[in-house]
């Protein structure tokens, strides 16, 4: 790769982080200083390296899955922020037409099969998308990402052997920021670690510095590049760290003293890309002008998004099945 | 017309659903072997381990995976072995199968067939004789089928593969050796109720296993005197209430008789649905026949005190009449 590829991608690996901390900053303001955003929201800001590295290497028929903290993924899989913001604000328009909101974003379109409010459900789905896509004789790989607390549900277990049994084109990336809502995850976990549980059902696994744009960019490459030429399911332990609270309201008061202030200054994804462009030659301007298109952004998406309607009373009946529908029932 | 068993009229209906669609497949533990009751003998032989597939027991996994598979484009057949083991995969279904499509605002289908074999077989005891037919009534989102014969099991299983909908497929384990005539021409239409004897005294209501009780009940009640109509919903989800109201509306005598527990099953939602839509036809006190609240045991006489009989239904219909 010559030095200005190089460039362009941990260029386009910052806007992206600078994009998806932009859309969660405005959608906390629009839960907390407007009251605009009705249900949970678990933001992933700290963690935007993961879902901008990782997703430089999926293409838009690839399939993704994702958890309750999925925005980041969403938005660097290829969605309309607009519509995931319409999404969070229960609007029309939203990626589900404002019954989903923020933990069951999905758009189909551009391969994101879904954020799930129950924690490490999607990765036996996700298996099967894979097993699916093989049996199709589709090229496209998937990937699903969970959480550190989701290694402790059964579906870990069950889906992980699934994908290693029949051989599947599936990245699992376990995103460990190191808490699982208000507990460590440490406190809570047995054993060597999730990466063992994944070798241990004959995976092969990398550990990632997961606030390391550049270096989950690289090694998702490596893993993708395997997994299209035919090789089998792999795993990606990439270590992070959730900045905020479990959800936009949580103060996270059971964190240690200085924790998160010494995670914010000298781990935080945003801050070590700045560095890494203004080690390529990239000027302040340059890494501001960066930020700033990204805030006004989604400072606009917010906007848009609070004008647009809540959807027809109609559609709480509709989409639910195809015999037997409420909207039959009720003629 | 062929004569079949129930077990080969199933099977038959997923053979040729598979032959006219390679994006039908079959998932679940030991199908190569044809799984517990021969449901699926000779299919890998002919369809290959790639369609007919035998899986780890994790019945979260298979239920999870194939409804992944199912969103990307196939229609897989998921096999849970026994009614009771499916509970193991709840949240796949309940939480996301059934929901997936609403939750994403019309993104996705489902469209899968998932086979519960149900019910009382002799000395299996309390967790491999379950009927829980009623739950899965109770989730928006799901098709619950329930069926009784051979023909029906045929048919519906046709129509259960070709739907959209996710269909819960709750075939009875004591009848999987009942011969009948299958015409191979017949579409069901799902959600509409069979007409297993016509009757102008008492409507009796029943599905599955026990709607086969229901019609000999009715032969005795006949050399008593007493024309039972005897309706086989069939279908749970959707259901026949114009064919049960109308026929309410006819005898003003209702009976409903089922294997799983009485409380909280489904023949209080049809009792309550007559109430209020034909309450005013109704000529004397309604019968609910079904299981007391109490676990299926495997000594054979305790068994039995958990079974819906004949004599019950026949007394239960009598009742109604004031006799
Ligand atoms: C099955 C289930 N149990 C509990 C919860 C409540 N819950 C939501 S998120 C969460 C923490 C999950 O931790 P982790 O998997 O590490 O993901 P993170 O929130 O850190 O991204 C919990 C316990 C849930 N949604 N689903
Ligand atoms: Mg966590």
């Amino acid at each position: 790769m010559d030095k200005s590829h190089n460039t362009q991608t941990a260029r386009d690996l910052l806007v992206m982080m600078e994009r998806i901390r932009a859309f969660e900053e405005q959608a906390i303001l629009a839960a907390e200083r407007d009251n605009l955003v009705l249900g949970a929201i678990h933001p992933s800001i700290g963690q935007e390296a993961c879902a901008a590295g990782i997703m430089t290497h999926f293409n838009r028929d690839d399939i993704l899955l994702s958890t309750h903290r999925g925005h980041g993924h969403t938005l660097a899989k290829g969605a309309d922020p607009l519509a995931m913001m319409r999404e969070l604000l229960g609007r029309t328009g939203g990626c589900c037409g404002g019954k989903g909101g923020s933990m069951h974003i999905a758009d189909f379109g551009v391969g994101m099969l879904g954020a799930n409010g129950v924690v490490g459900a999607n990765i036996t789905i996700a298996a099967g998308a894979a097993h699916g896509l093989k049996m199709l004789g589709k090229s496209a790989i998937v990937v699903d990402i969970f959480g550190d607390g989701a290694a402790n549900r059964g579906p870990f277990l069950e889906g992980i052997n699934w994908a290693s049994v029949f051989d599947l084109p599936i990245l699992f990336v376990c995103e460990d920021n190191q808490y699982s809502a208000t507990t460590k995850t440490s406190a809570m976990t047995g054993g060597p670690g999730v990466a063992a549980r994944a070798e241990a059902l004959g995976l092969r696994a990398t550990v990632v510095d997961g606030n390391d744009a550049e270096a989950v960019a690289r090694t998702t490459h490596e893993i993708t590049t395997r997994l299209r030429a035919g090789g089998g399911p792999e795993f990606l332990h990439a270590i992070t760290y959730r900045q905020t609270g479990h959800t936009s309201f949580d103060p996270a008061s059971y964190r240690p003293d200085g924790e998160a202030e010494k995670s914010i200054a000298d781990n935080d994804p945003i801050a070590r890309q700045r560095a890494v462009l203004g080690a390529m030659g990239l000027d302040r301007a340059a890494l501001k002008a960066i930020h700033d298109m990204a805030q006004a952004e989604m400072v606009q998406v917010l906007a848009d998004a609070s004008a647009t309607p809540f959807p027809g009373d109609e559609t709480a009946f509709t989409d639910v099945q195809d015999l037997g529908s409420p909207v039959q029932e009720a003629r | 017309m062929v004569n079949m068993t129930y077990v080969e009229a199933s099977r038959l209906a997923v053979r040729e659903a598979m032959q006219g669609d390679p994006t039908v497949w079959c998932v679940g533990e030991d199908l190569g072997r044809g799984s517990v009751f021969g449901q699926y003998l000779g299919l890998q032989d002919e369809f290959g381990p790639d369609r007919v597939v035998d899986t780890p027991i994790s019945e979260a996994a298979i239920m999870g995976a194939a409804f992944g598979a199912a969103m990307v484009g196939t229609r897989p057949i998921v096999e849970m072995r026994f009614s009771d083991f499916a509970l193991c995969a709840t949240d796949e279904l309940v939480n996301q199968i059934a929901k997936a499509r609403f939750m994403f605002g019309g993104q996705s289908r489902a469209p899968m067939v998932i086979r519960k074999p149900i019910g009382i077989w002799r000395s299996s005891a309390a967790q491999h004789s379950q009927s829980l037919e009623s739950w899965y009534v109770h989730i928006p989102g799901l098709v619950v089928l329930c069926p009784a014969t051979p023909q029906d099991n045929y048919s519906m299983m046709k129509a259960a593969i070709a739907c959209d909908d996710p269909v819960v497929y709750l075939e009875h384990k004591n009848i999987w050796s009942m011969q009948g005539e299958v015409d191979t021409t017949i579409r069901a239409e799902l959600g509409k109720a069979s007409l297993r004897r016509k009757g102008r005294d008492v409507t009796i209501v029943s599905w599955s296993e026990t709607a086969n009780l229901c019609v000999h009940a009715a032969a005795t009640l006949a050399e008593q005197g007493i024309d039972a109509e005897v309706i086989d919903l069939r279908s749970l989800w959707p259901w026949d209430k114009g064919m049960v109201l109308d026929s309410v509306r006819k005898t003003g005598r209702l009976v409903v008789a089922h294997e799983s527990v009485a409380v909280g099953g489904f023949g209080g939602e049809v009792v309550a649905t007559v109430a209020e839509m034909a309450g005013d036809a109704l000529k004397g006190p309604v019968r609910r026949l079904g299981a007391p609240r109490s676990l299926v045991a495997y000594a054979p006489n305790l068994e039995d005190k958990m079974r819906v009989t004949k004599d019950m239904i026949v007394t239960g219909a009598k009742e109604t009449l004031g006799k």
